[in-house]
Parts: C-alpha cells; sequence; structure tokens
C-alpha cells in the first residue's frame, strides 16, 4: 500500500485508473525506455484492456503515453490527433496474450537509426503499472523508483562492473534483478536506486565491453 | 507506518492532543520523509485541483459509448427551478456528484478519490458545502486530511477496488471518507468522524460492482449521487449524537468479508447486476464490443 495521495489521488484523465491513468503510464514508460519518441509503434491489446479498452479510452491513453503526455494531460483525448500532427505512426490491434495479466499491452517501437524495442506491460490500478517483458526478456519493474535497465552479455563480471560504477558515484543499491535469455546469451539487470544515476556513470558503463545498451528512468525527471 | 485503524489513530491524537487530520498529516511526513508543509502543499493542490475540475465540466459532452455526460446539465437546470424535493443546498450536492462523474466517464481530468469511479462523491459533499458557506480554506483542506486517512484504513483492512471487494469498496469507501470529512468540517469530535464514517459504510454494505459493458459510466456516474447524499445523512447524524452501535473498525472488517464473498460476476466484470440485464445487452451490442 502506498501512502495517502494514492488514496486522494492521482489527479488523472477519466475514466478509469487502471484502463486509462495506467495505459498512459505503459506509453510513457515505454517511451523512457526507448529513450526518444518513436516513429512507428505497434500495439496490442490483451484481455480487459481489448475488451473494454475503447470504452475506457486505453488505446487513445497508450498513445497519448508513447507521445510523452502525462496521465493527467488534457490533450489524452485528442492524442491520436497529435500523434497524426507529429508524424508517430501507430496501429492498435487486440491480441491473445499467453498466461498475461488482463489488463496487458504489448508496444513495438521502431524508429530510424534506433534499435525496434519491445516490452510488455501490465496496469494493476490505482494508475500503477507493472513492466513484465523487454525485447522478450522477462524483467519486472514499476517505473515509480530510480531505475537502471542495463543489457549486457550474460559472462562473468557484468554485475560486478554496474556495483562498481553505482558506487563510484556514492549510488545505493535498492533492489537489483537479473535475467537472461540463455546462459552465455542476452541479459537484463534491473536495478533499482536510492539516487539519481548520473549521466556520467551510464556513458561509463556504456563504454564497457559487454554492456550493450543502459537506460535510466527518472520517476521525477522530465520525459524524453 | 500507516494506521491499520481508526482505534490506533484515536490513541495517537489522544497521546498527542491533536485533532484527526494533524494525526493523518504527521504520519504521512514521517512515512514519506518530508517536511509537514511539503505534505500540505500537495493536500492543497489536491483540493485545488478537485475544484478545477469539477467546473470544467461541459453539458454538451456525451462520453465515448454515448451513455452519459448531460447530466450534470440536467440537474442544475432542474435546481435552478427552485423546486427540488431535496432542497437547494442539496440538489446542489446531486448536481456536482453528476457533474464530477460524468467527466470522469467524458475523459475530463478528475481527482481519484479513492478512485476515478467514485471521484464525485468527495467534491460534491466539500466544494458545495466550501461555497455555500464561510468557511476557510484551511479547514477544507484539513477535512481532505481526514478524508485520506479514512480512506487509508479502509484500504489497510478491507479494499478499494470494486474488482475486490464491489461498489461498496469505492462509493462506499468514497462516501465513508466525505461522511467523516464534513462532519469534522462541521466541528465534529474524531469519535463522531468515526461514527459517520461507519454509519455511511453501513448504509452502503452490499453495493455491487456492476459496471454496463465494463465501462465506468451507468450506474457508477448516479452512484456518486447516492454516495453524496448517503455521507450528508451520516455525518447528520453523527453531528445529531446518534452513534453506530458498531465501532467504524469492525464495520470495515464486515465490509472485507462481505466483499470476499461477492460472487465474482459482481465485482467489476460487467457480468451481473444491472450489466446483465436486457436493456445492458442491448447497449454493448450497438458498441458492438
Amino acid at each position: 500500500m502506498g501512502n495517502i495521495f494514492d488514496i486522494l489521488g492521482p489527479v488523472m484523465v477519466g475514466p478509469s485508473s487502471s484502463h486509462t491513468a495506467g495505459a498512459a503510464r505503459i506509453g510513457l514508460i515505454a517511451r523512457q525506455l526507448y529513450g526518444r519518441q518513436p516513429e512507428k509503434a505497434t500495439v496490442y491489446l490483451h484481455g480487459s484492456f481489448a475488451a473494454t479498452g475503447k470504452g475506457h479510452g486505453t488505446d487513445k491513453a497508450l498513445i497519448a503515453g508513447l507521445l510523452g503526455m502525462l496521465p493527467d494531460d488534457m490533450r489524452i483525448p485528442s492524442s491520436f490527433e497529435v500523434a497524426k500532427e507529429e508524424g508517430m505512426e501507430f496501429t492498435i490491434q487486440n491480441k491473445d496474450i499467453k498466461e498475461a495479466h488482463p489488463n496487458t499491452a504489448q508496444i513495438i517501437m521502431e524508429a530510424e537509426g534506433v534499435p525496434t524495442m519491445t516490452i510488455q506491460a501490465y496496469s494493476i490500478g490505482g494508475g500503477r503499472i507493472r513492466v513484465c517483458k523487454l525485447d522478450g526478456l522477462d524483467v519486472n519493474f514499476s517505473g515509480e523508483s530510480c531505475t537502471l535497465i542495463i543489457r549486457n552479455v550474460d559472462e562473468p563480471g557484468r554485475i560486478m562492473e554496474v556495483a562498481a560504477a553505482l558506487s563510484k558515484a556514492e549510488i545505493n543499491v535498492a533492489t537489483m534483478q537479473v535475467f537472461r535469455d540463455k546462459r552465455g546469451g542476452t541479459a537484463v539487470m534491473v536495478v533499482e536506486t536510492d539516487q539519481i544515476v548520473p549521466k556520467t556513470a551510464i556513458d561509463d558503463l556504456e563504454s564497457k565491453p559487454g554492456i550493450i545498451r543502459v537506460k535510466f528512468l527518472d520517476p521525477n525527471g522530465t520525459t524524453v | 507506518m500507516s494506521y491499520q485503524s481508526m482505534n490506533e489513530a484515536k490513541e495517537r491524537c489522544e497521546r498527542e492532543e491533536i485533532p484527526f487530520w494533524k494525526a493523518i498529516q504527521l504520519e504521512d511526513a514521517e512515512e514519506r520523509g518530508i517536511e509537514v508543509e511539503d505534505s500540505w502543499n500537495k493536500m492543497k493542490y489536491m483540493w485545488q485541483s478537485m475544484q478545477d475540475a469539477l467546473d470544467a465540466y461541459e453539458p454538451d459532452l456525451i462520453s465515448r459509448s454515448g451513455l452519459v455526460g448531460k447530466e450534470g446539465g440536467l440537474m442544475e437546470a432542474y435546481r435552478e427551478k427552485g423546486n427540488t424535493l431535496c432542497g437547494d443546498f442539496m440538489a446542489k450536492v446531486m448536481t456536482n456528484a453528476l457533474k464530477m462523474g460524468c467527466n470522469n466517464a467524458c475523459m475530463k481530468r478528475i481527482v481519484a478519490a479513492p478512485t476515478a469511479g467514485a471521484c464525485g462523491v468527495l467534491p460534491a459533499v466539500l466544494v458545495t458545502y466550501y461555497r455555500e458557506f464561510d468557511v476557510p480554506e484551511e479547514t477544507m483542506i484539513e477535512a481532505m486530511y481526514v478524508a485520506a486517512g479514512l480512506g487509508q484504513i479502509i484500504a489497510n483492512r478491507a479494499y478499494l477496488a470494486g474488482a475486490s471487494g464491489g461498489c461498496q469498496a469505492e462509493i462506499g469507501s468514497g462516501s465513508g471518507m466525505a461522511a467523516g470529512a464534513i462532519c469534522y468540517v462541521r466541528g465534529g469530535s474524531t469519535g463522531q468522524i468515526g461514527d459517520a464514517c461507519a454509519m455511511a459504510l453501513k448504509n452502503l454494505m452490499g453495493l455491487v460492482c456492476d459496471p454496463v459493458g465494463g465501462l465506468v459510466e451507468v450506474p457508477c456516474v448516479k452512484r456518486n449521487v447516492g454516495g453524496a447524499v448517503n455521507a450528508m445523512a451520516a455525518a447528520d447524524m453523527a453531528l445529531a449524537g446518534i452513534t453506530s452501535k458498531i465501532p467504524v473498525d469492525q464495520v470495515i472488517d464486515a465490509m472485507k468479508e462481505v466483499g470476499d464473498k461477492m460472487d465474482v460476476s459482481l465485482r467489476e466484470t460487467g457480468v451481473g447486476g444491472v450489466a446483465g440485464s436486457l436493456a445492458a445487452e442491448k447497449v454493448v451490442k450497438r458498441m458492438n464490443m
């Protein structure tokens, strides 16, 4: 359970904290993970998102999030028009995703010169979400804390390097999770931190061999 | 750690000789490691957002399904004719509850309190009162803390989501929160705040969540009126010296038990209750869902 402003709040565009506010947040976190506004987005809706998404504006909210809008942005109802103005192409379809939470969305983001990224996330109510898949790898984070996401080759020493870089920048680790597709394959580290990770530390990490990509989510930061 | 019971909060109020709202504010500041001023400013922002949301109502908007949107305007026009059954002030409360419910359904900005579906109850009671009577804004923000504190106790002992405990958890909780809050504004003691909340919750216990087509429209918009009017009545009872024979903590526990026993078709699945009616089926078919 969160604090009293989870009871009185959030300030949001209606009609549903799970199907509208949560959907906008999924879009926004996807955009932040991608590091920019996608030129093309393919959105899949599963379960209750597919069944009642239209009536709840889930589709508009997801696109609004991808455009960088927060859940209380009054432009959410007209996000499709904004996407057109800003030249973001998108398609939205229903899809049955195996063993997924009823309020699940899957988003594929594409842009020239940037590798395609696929994320899967679900909405748990009260405007809060969990990201559960990143490019096919299982992950589990909310984006409510400072979160460092590192894609690396699954080989010895990578975790130590990350720990050392954070230690050097005097960053305290709150939680740390590691995932991989197969032994020696691609791995993901999800590190929640108590402090903002400075850009220098991120650049430093990215230059290390075996580290493929590093993304940092700042819950209070401005959107990319 | 937030208060697990009204008893626990009350004990602190007595021990430290502080009002209920202050106990909630102190706990928020302690829990989040912030200054009480920061907590106050955030609550003030919520209070302002509620008023702005109410004023943004547009009588010509209709929801995406076409089911709701005009109710706030219709009620307002009826009240202005000056011949309502409930009297002018209560008609304003009802109007504002409808306006907020419609705003939510029409994708306008609202303050979820405790949920988006029940966002009309608290502003209908508090904002309407604030605009009708001479009362300092500080008192209203204190009342917001009262509402939030009651909501948190309900969340800790039971739930606030229709999918978990039916509409009693959403409109019921909103009504209990608003009853305690307006009771405080009128000078009610911590005990009377608890009694007002308990009575409001008891009156709505067992209320099912049966949204037509799964949308937050029918019967949700009008249930905000039920929650607001019930809150006013419960607060008046408490202020009259009528007590809840069952303490509020035990009422919340009972609400949890009722919610746990509630069939899944009556918990926001859009299957049972009025969502299962013939008229609802027609609506769903028309919307091609």
